[in-house]
């Protein structure tokens, strides 16, 4: 367990750095309290940074602000204070985007096909990947459907179509195979390898499932209840093409469900954080069968 | 029921109007309140040989040009104001001010500024009804979902493709209320433009026979332009209206 970089290592990565594609930097993010209109503080002091074609899992307690986070980096909210650079772009501007939000948010009043042509620049010209795409994520039966007309499982993976369909090169994901059945979820998150395998994007992928980022992800964060703070980030140290490998996935997790517990008991120990029993509330402890991750 | 009952129902409904008219001209025998058989003999005849056609058209253009000024300027306001914030703060007193302005008042006020023109009477009539349009899609824009707005950004459409597939599909029945409201407004506020100021119209028709006296030239006259509004109701904008919300469950 020593060999394990441990928290307070955000920005570090063993093996030396890596030119990273985003630098991600936010001093504080407060929200207006709806209830007493005072300011919440929901980030304090969140920083790291990603390379180009990793993976990043954000790990950390429902409510703690990792959608917040996400919103910042995609440019969708730029009251904060910080800064979000994209040192890995030639302009330094933010790179084309493919967004997995929460909910599938397609247009009830498009097709399937619909949705997915409405985000390409030229929809005529990726005909062929698109088809490509909807086969893969066996989707072909159906892309004349409204979207409205399909069941979530297919409205999640139109939504994971979509935005592979950009061909993004930064793909944020916010707890994307949440409320799914467990078969769909491990089915999805092996198309998300597939699919990573072909693009090679950076993602940022939201959860506080840690068997999932166990299994998807290259570096975990760690990120405290509220106000967030990254107190661990560790490399998960499976290559790509092994992540099929239960045993190894299995072995990894156990492993980081130990350091997961150390880590979130110290800070529920710390003197901000009188609460001792909110760590265990999130954690996700179920043993994970076989269906986490299938082939398709 | 059957599927032709509702139809049935209705259409029954009618003819009981026209029976109860009948009834009373019976009871009533005044050439104040003719017989359904004699307003239909004037219509007939007015249409083949005399101005009603010409009425009908004119009336027809002013509501029609009214219409398109009203929706275009009152929806882009409206949209505006529930966008932002500081516009609607700015407007909202001018909204009040003209939603309780009587239409008559504009009307009167227009033609003494800017004379007894054809497009002062239009523009008079628009600007009575921009201020329904506005409240109307204000109210709408107001409940765009900021979960479209967001997946618009993230995805960087341009603002055609936002319009036309995010924006104006949330806004459509906001639309569609702005626009039946409005054409049945419109059409009694042409009226009533024709009448103090236009040399044609079914206003204007009206006009000469109050004058006369002649009720069943005012009922022929103004049932005949009742008609064509509902065929614009029926066979025009509610099949636009059901058309446009089909993708709805």
């Amino acid at each position: 367990m020593n060999a394990l970089p441990t928290a307070g290592d955000a920005e570090g990565a063993p093996g030396g750095p890596r030119p990273s594609l985003a630098d991600i930097r936010v001093a504080r993010k407060v929200y207006p309290d709806p209830a007493t209109g005072r300011e919440r503080l929901i980030l304090d002091r969140v920083a790291f940074t990603v390379g180009p074609a990793e993976f990043v899992a954000l790990v950390g307690p429902s409510g703690c602000g990792k959608s917040t986070l996400l919103h910042l980096i995609a440019g969708l909210d730029q009251s904060f204070t910080g800064s979000i650079r994209w040192p890995g772009t030639p302009d330094g501007r933010r790179p084309r985007l493919g967004y997995c939000f929460q909910n599938p948010r397609l247009l009830p009043w498009l097709t399937l096909r619909g949705n997915i042509d409405l985000v390409l620049d030229d929809p005529a010209a990726r005909a062929a990947a698109v088809d490509t795409l909807l086969t893969t994520m066996g989707l072909t039966a159906v892309g004349h459907f409204p979207a409205n007309r399909l069941s979530v499982g297919m409205q999640r993976r139109a939504a994971l179509a979509r935005a592979f369909a950009v061909q993004p090169r930064l793909l944020l994901m916010d707890e994307p195979f949440v409320s799914l059945d467990a078969p769909t979820a491990g089915q999805l998150r092996g198309l998300l390898l597939d699919l990573c395998e072909r693009q090679r994007p950076t993602v940022i992928f939201v959860t506080h499932d840690l068997y999932e980022a166990t299994l998807l992800a290259d570096r975990l964060l760690f990120l405290s209840a509220p106000p967030a703070r990254v107190i661990g980030a560790v490399e998960v140290g499976i290559a790509r093409d092994r992540r099929r490998r239960e045993a190894l996935v299995d072995a990894r997790y156990a492993e980081l469900k130990a350091l997961f517990r150390a880590l979130y008991q110290d800070a529920a120990d710390g003197p901000e954080q009188p609460a001792k029993d909110g760590t265990d509330a999130w954690l996700d402890l179920r043993s994970h069968g076989d269906s986490c991750v299938r082939d398709v | 029921m059957t599927r032709a009952a509702p139809r049935l129902l209705r259409l029954g409904s009618a003819l009981s109007l026209v029976l109860l008219w009948q009834v009373a001209a019976w009871w009533w025998p005044s050439s104040l309140l003719p017989t359904p058989l004699a307003v239909l003999d004037l219509a007939v005849h007015d249409t083949l040989h005399g101005p009603l056609l010409h009425d009908l058209g004119a009336t027809l253009r002013r509501v029609a040009l009214a219409f398109v000024i009203a929706m275009l300027a009152g929806s882009a306001i409206g949209i505006l104001m529930g966008r932002r914030r500081t516009l609607d703060l700015l407007l909202d007193p001018w909204l009040m001010l003209f939603l309780n302005l009587p239409a008559l008042v504009v009307i009167i006020l227009a033609y003494v500024w800017f004379g007894l023109a054809e497009s002062t009477a239009v523009l008079a009539i628009a600007v009575n009804k921009v201020p329904q349009v506005v409240l109307t899609l204000r109210e709408g824009a107001r409940t765009l979902e900021p979960d479209y707005q967001e997946l618009a950004q993230s995805f960087r459409l341009g603002w055609y493709k936002r319009l036309r597939y995010v924006t104006l599909p949330q806004l459509l029945p906001y639309l569609a209320l702005a626009a039946r409201s409005g054409l049945s407004l419109i059409w009694k506020l042409v009226l009533v433009a024709e009448l103090l100021g236009r040399n044609d119209g079914i206003g204007f028709e009206l006009h000469l026979f109050f004058q006369l006296f002649n009720v069943t030239g005012i009922l022929a006259y103004s049932l005949a332009f009742i008609l064509v509004m509902l065929a614009i109701e029926y066979g025009l904008l509610q099949p636009l209206e059901r058309a446009a919300n089909r993708w709805r469950r």
